[in-house]
């Protein structure tokens, strides 16, 4: 059974302001695409987006997609909410990404006591405003 | 070995009253009350005063302002944020004879008014963060719950640590909680704030000042009181708090270089803590530094904790004053009074119940993990 009770961000929730650097991040997600960026030089992915690689500070990144798959890595289901606009419980997560990089995330379409480190979660994304469109996972079912 | 911090002396300790809410006090009477107790705590007059970092929170007091209040004579101001990182700073501005005596001192009320929300200072702003509904408590559990998972610590070594450091809360009257009595039970039977931490593993929130003065030893040979030395220090930072995921790969041992450095400056080692006030905003983080700093094997910390270990009679009594989780978390305050009560321990000034017999030598460490940084200290009743 698929549970539902945790439903992730609902509208009124303090959005994201897009930077010059992060961008093109946001505008992958408006078209259903995770972006990250990647360097040139030394092949690194790079997250939360930055002015430079921070694994050999090399200039050359480029805006890459990701598959959007990964894995669990941590996970945390908050009770007492930021601010009464999140609708608690709700599970704040660090999800591992196929190509090898890390993000926080809410994961979504599953009950509390389901969520395990190491499951196969995907990105699935929320239309939040016109220019933000939030990156969720969910657990992964069935075969890819 | 000779530290080079060789020739600093902390000679004054204070706290202001603490609690949940100082209504009838203003930050800046707060902030005043910490300079005159400080100064009075050490026997010093503010004319004897040539080093200065004194802030505010909510109204954002700068050092530099405060020289107006010491008669605009020229002093040395520090930059450092309150805490290990500004009485090392100030401790270096001594060594290196900028000045001779240094007073740090902080204070916070009023900022906590929407009791909805988490308090402000738990809260990032980062668009990465803020719109799942993170916040410090979410932080720090998502670092717990992946070394529970690697190392297999357990959920009731969490409870532990927060019963053995509210405990000590519970027997300081000048406790935001005193009396407040917590077993290991009982923190589990609290509610759930983001999991695996319960109410109880979670730092307090309340209002409070405190100061720190520091001199030369030889100053502090001609005052009434007992000096205690600053045997080594330094900090550890790995980016900005609450902007990227907390993984536990990366920040995961943050503290341990800071920690190794400063053993290394006065050839001293974990076996010589007697005491260790350890930054304790959440349960978890107590075991990470004791694991971090080198008090037992990556993975050990739960087991470290266990048999009564960090209880004020244990081996290496932690946060001996009732910590963050009981004591008080003023904002920043209690970065600051993190040293202050290593001071106060190896004074003997702590109430009987709390006071370690004979403790020579303190740890003294603010941040944690899910922060990205953590600062260490070492102070002792002798000189390196």
């Amino acid at each position: 059974m698929t549970g539902e009770s945790l439903r992730g961000p609902r509208r009124g929730i303090p959005l994201p302001v897009p930077t010059p650097i992060s961008r093109p991040h946001w505008q992958g997600c408006r078209e259903g695409v995770l972006r990250v960026q990647r360097c040139r030089d030394c092949g690194a992915y790079v997250f939360i987006p930055q002015p430079c690689c921070t694994e050999c500070l090399g200039e050359g990144l480029d805006w890459v997609d990701s598959s959007g798959r990964g894995t669990l890595y941590s996970h945390t289901v908050v009770h007492r909410p930021q601010q009464p606009v999140f609708e608690a419980p709700y599970a704040v997560v660090v999800v591992e990404l196929e190509e090898g990089w890390l993000m926080l995330s809410n994961l979504i379409d599953c009950e509390p006591e389901e969520i395990e480190i190491g499951m196969p979660v995907e990105v699935v994304f929320r239309k939040m405003s016109e220019e933000i469109t939030l990156p969720l996972f969910r657990p992964t079912r069935g075969p890819r | 070995m000779k530290s080079p911090y060789r020739g600093v002396a902390v000679v004054g300790a204070y706290d202001t009253r603490q609690a949940r809410r100082l209504p009838d006090t203003t930050e800046l009477e707060l902030v005043l009350d910490a300079i005159r107790g400080t100064l009075a705590s050490a026997g010093i007059p503010a004319s004897a005063v040539d080093g200065l970092n004194v802030s505010t929170w909510v109204s954002s007091l700068n050092p530099r302002a405060v020289a107006q209040w010491f008669g605009g004579r020229p002093v040395w101001t520090g930059t450092a944020h309150p805490g290990v990182e500004a009485v090392l700073e100030a401790a270096a501005a001594i060594a290196t004879g900028q000045c001779h005596t240094a007073l740090v001192a902080t204070a916070q009320c009023g900022e906590y008014t929407d009791r909805a929300s988490t308090v402000s200072w738990t809260r990032p702003e980062s668009e990465f963060v803020e719109c799942w509904g993170l916040y410090t408590a979410a932080e720090f559990a998502l670092m717990a719950r992946r070394h529970m998972h690697v190392y297999g610590t357990k959920r009731e070594a969490l409870s532990e640590v927060a019963a053995a450091i509210r405990m000590n809360g519970a027997r300081n009257p000048d406790a935001v909680m005193s009396g407040r009595e917590v077993t290991p039970e009982d923190v589990v039977a609290s509610r759930m704030i983001a999991d695996p931490f319960h109410l109880l593993d979670c730092c307090i929130t309340s209002e409070g000042g405190a100061g720190i003065l520091l001199t030369t030893e030889e100053r502090a040979r001609d005052l009434d009181v007992e000096p205690i030395h600053v045997l080594g220090g330094a900090l550890d930072r790995q980016g900005m708090s609450y902007v990227t995921a907390p993984v536990w790969d990366r920040p995961g041992w943050v503290g341990r270089r800071a920690a190794g450095l400063a053993f290394e400056q006065c050839g001293l080692g974990v076996a010589d803590v007697d005491v260790a006030e350890l930054y304790d905003p959440f349960s978890f983080e107590v075991i990470r530094q004791l694991e971090a700093f080198g008090f037992c094997g990556e993975g050990e910390g739960g087991d470290f904790v266990s048999d009564g270990r960090i209880r004020i009679d244990g081996e290496l009594p932690v946060a001996t004053n009732g910590g963050l989780l009981s004591y008080s978390h003023a904002g920043v305050v209690q970065m600051l009074q993190k040293p202050i009560n290593a001071v106060k321990q190896l004074r003997g000034e702590l109430p009987a119940p709390l006071t370690v017999p004979d403790a020579r030598v303190a740890i003294a460490s603010c941040g944690g993990s899910g922060a990205l940084f953590c600062d260490v200290m070492l102070l002792g009743k002798e000189p390196s």
